[in-house]
């Protein structure tokens, strides 16, 4: 089973350590993994602005680098939504039909693919976890607190439950979006600030150390206003807490 | 008109405000969760409820010339507006004929939508909104910032001092009961003095030719029982096939909106009264564009509940207004754009696509896909909020790019290690206003997977 790993632009940059942490992670559980070094963007950013028809050639290349993988592994619901939700404006190749099928988001991997059901991990700290909405909403890797009625089921909860150490603290509200969206923080800047606080005061009254998510970039907007605002709590990519055997 | 995230802006300079309207109408969220809780078949009647409406839509012609059909059988005489300004003449010509000058209206966002009330008072026919939150922001002179809540933006601290202006209420008077008991008397003499009654419509039942009213109040009842003459306005999308689909809605429609099991009353007015007259307004406006549109009708489907606003994370901290569309909020969003592209285009924008919309709406419209396609229908007819189409196609270029695309982001975060710290140049100065940029690492995951790829060789 050879698996394609895809790092998010943004996390590439900014955040290697979380993408070296998922890297580690699947070699640790015996996958052989591959980064195609000529990978770019998932074409998100343009789309979700407006301008899915520019997007199409990153779509494209997206499909050429991958197609030859029996998956493709992201450590970002969100990026894993677009391939699967928005590839649809695509000619539906064969090639792009599989791509599609067989992108997964890391903790859909791990869970639905790999099956594991322990880690060797240590993580003794107070974590808050925030739902991220495309992994949520779009890949369903947890019941939304609006569907009150679907048996209640998290893939995030139940990865960290492997974790020695780790303590999840319970949120006012479990499901709310951070306020990054992508252009719309900065379309929505005050909103979108404000979102973002309100999600920080709900981790930190509730005594997390860490908020931790499956999508870096709304973990990225929260860092953001937790620098500014000197408030002392930490964020963390999941994949560096499920990668995390050494303390 | 002022953009939406202007009107946002100066919303959150008031912080302790927008708190305070965010948990207003995240209470009502769960109040919604809770009801929804106690009904196991809810994923079940939302899916029926959806299906119903497709269906309905998928023949309105149909079922809209049986209700007529069935409506005139029961005495009732119906009317055909195209637009707003054909559904404020019919109004006008029914009381013009029974010289009617005072009307009491119960809360219709049809009549909201089609300016009804300002095209009557022109006319000199003195307009009384009988539901009591609408009545506040009538006072007010204000539009309803939601559906079903149309003065939540107000604490009762300011209602008191309004009723203490308008209905000489003690002055600093904040008790609910005392202020509803006060705009009670002060209703109860246009009741009984109104010569038409208006109300809007839920439901229209296509079988029977009967139109459905939910409300809590039971204003649009005693306006209606009390005045010779009812005016029912009824978008064509209210339509449902038989009267026993109608529990299908109304086990949702309580529900999501508030939270209760079901209205305090649901009115069903199908005759008029012995020497009255009953009138049905069938208003389009703007609705068989949107049918005729396949990405957007489903967006008719919508029973006008709120869940969507009470659940969007922007809504709550913006406010009603903020919209400036009679819909606020993400269903406004997909349902505005479509009636003025160029004003009503930035809505679709002011959302993260966070989906709450979509799990919560009683009828299953898929509100966040919707916005996300009308967004590339903006961009397209070239319009601000979807950005300059040149730049946006050479960064498409540059993202299909390998080379192009490394370079940019070397040179990104490079430029992030020589300006550490608060960071204030490029186009990151809107995300730098009150947060930080991330710190760069000295090298990226690509450039540390090829040296350990090196290594390892």
């Amino acid at each position: 089973m050879k698996v394609g790993l895809f790092i998010p632009c943004y996390m590439d940059q900014f955040y290697p350590q979380a993408a070296i942490a998922t890297y580690k992670l699947l070699l640790k559980l015996g996958c052989d993994v591959a980064y195609p070094e000529g990978q770019t963007c998932c074409g998100q950013p343009l789309a979700n602005a407006g301008n899915e028809a520019a997007s199409r050639g990153s779509y494209l290349h997206f499909v050429t680098m991958f197609e030859k993988y029996d998956y493709i592994v992201a450590p970002s619901g969100s990026c894993v939504y677009h391939v699967r939700h928005h590839f649809d404006t695509l000619d539906q190749t064969d090639a792009v039909k599989k791509v599609r099928a067989q992108t997964l988001d890391l903790t859909e991997f791990l869970l639905d693919v790999l099956q594991i059901s322990s880690l060797p991990a240590k993580y003794p700290h107070k974590v808050g976890l925030h739902q991220s909405c495309h992994g949520l909403r779009g890949l369903h890797l947890a019941t939304s607190s609006e569907l009150v009625n679907k048996p209640a089921n998290s893939k995030l909860h139940e990865l960290l439950s492997m974790v020695e150490g780790l303590t999840l603290v319970e949120l006012d509200r479990k499901d709310e979006c951070c306020g990054f969206g992508g252009t719309f923080s900065v379309k929505e800047p005050a909103i979108s600030v404000k979102m973002g606080k309100d999600r920080i005061r709900d981790h930190f009254s509730k005594g997390a150390e860490v908020i931790t998510a499956g999508d870096m970039s709304c973990l990225m907007h929260l860092e953001g206003i937790i620098s500014r605002q000197n408030i002392p709590i930490k964020v963390i990519h999941i994949a560096e807490i499920l990668n995390a055997d050494e303390i | 008109m002022m953009p939406h995230a202007q009107k946002a802006a100066i919303f959150n300079k008031d912080e302790a405000r927008t708190d305070w309207h965010d948990a207003s109408l995240w209470m009502v969220r769960k109040k919604r969760d809770f009801a929804v809780s106690e009904i196991p078949e809810w994923e079940f009647l939302r899916e029926f409820a959806s299906d119903i409406k497709m269906h309905t839509l998928s023949k309105l012609d149909d079922y809209l010339e049986a209700f007529e059909k069935a409506a005139i059988q029961n005495g009732a005489i119906v009317h055909w507006a195209a637009d707003a300004k054909e559904h404020n003449d019919i109004v006008l010509s029914i009381l013009n004929k029974h010289q009617a000058k005072k009307m009491v209206k119960s809360k219709s966002m049809l009549t909201e939508e089609c300016h009804l009330n300002e095209f009557l008072e022109l006319h000199n026919i003195e307009v009384i909104d009988s539901d009591l939150g609408e009545r506040i922001i009538q006072m007010l002179n204000e539009p309803p910032s939601h559906i079903v809540l149309p003065a939540i933006h107000l604490k009762k601290e300011e209602i008191g001092e309004l009723f203490h202006r308008e209905l000489h209420t003690e002055k600093g008077a904040t008790d609910p009961q005392y202020l509803t008991e006060a705009a009670r008397h002060h209703l109860r003499e246009k009741f009984h003095t109104a010569q038409v009654a208006l109300t809007g419509v839920n439901f229209g039942i296509a079988e029977t030719g009967e139109v459905v009213v939910c409300t809590n109040e039971g204003n649009a009842d005693m306006g209606v029982h009390l005045t010779p003459v009812q005016i029912h306005s009824m978008g064509i999308e209210k339509l449902i096939p038989r009267r026993s689909d109608l529990a299908v809605f109304t086990r949702l429609l309580a529900r999501s909106a508030t939270g209760q099991p079901v209205t305090v009353f649901t009115s069903h007015h199908r005759n008029p009264k012995p020497a009255g007259e009953m009138h049905i307004i069938l208003v389009d406006n703007g609705r068989t564009e949107q049918l005729g549109k396949p990405d957007f009708r489903s967006s008719l489907k919508c029973i006008r509940c709120g869940a969507c606003m009470n659940t969007c994370p922007i809504y709550r901290r913006s406010g009603g207004h903020s919209y400036e569309t009679t819909i606020p909020g993400p269903i406004g969003s997909i349902l505005t754009p479509g009636v003025d592209l160029k004003k009503h285009g930035q809505l679709p924008f002011a959302s993260t696509l966070c989906g709450s919309c979509t799990d919560v709406c009683p009828v299953k419209i898929d509100i966040h896909t919707q916005l996300y396609k009308w967004r590339q229908i903006v961009s397209e007819a070239g319009l601000p909020e979807g950005g300059n189409k040149t730049m946006m196609s050479i960064m498409g270029n540059g993202l299909a790019s390998p080379s192009f695309f490394h370079r940019l982001g070397n040179i990104g975060r490079k430029l992030l290690r020589l300006f550490p710290g608060k960071e204030r140049f490029l186009s990151f100065t809107v995300w730098t206003k009150d947060r930080d940029l991330p710190k760069a690492p000295v090298e990226s995951f690509r450039e540390w997977y090829a040296k350990q790829a090196r290594d390892a060789q």
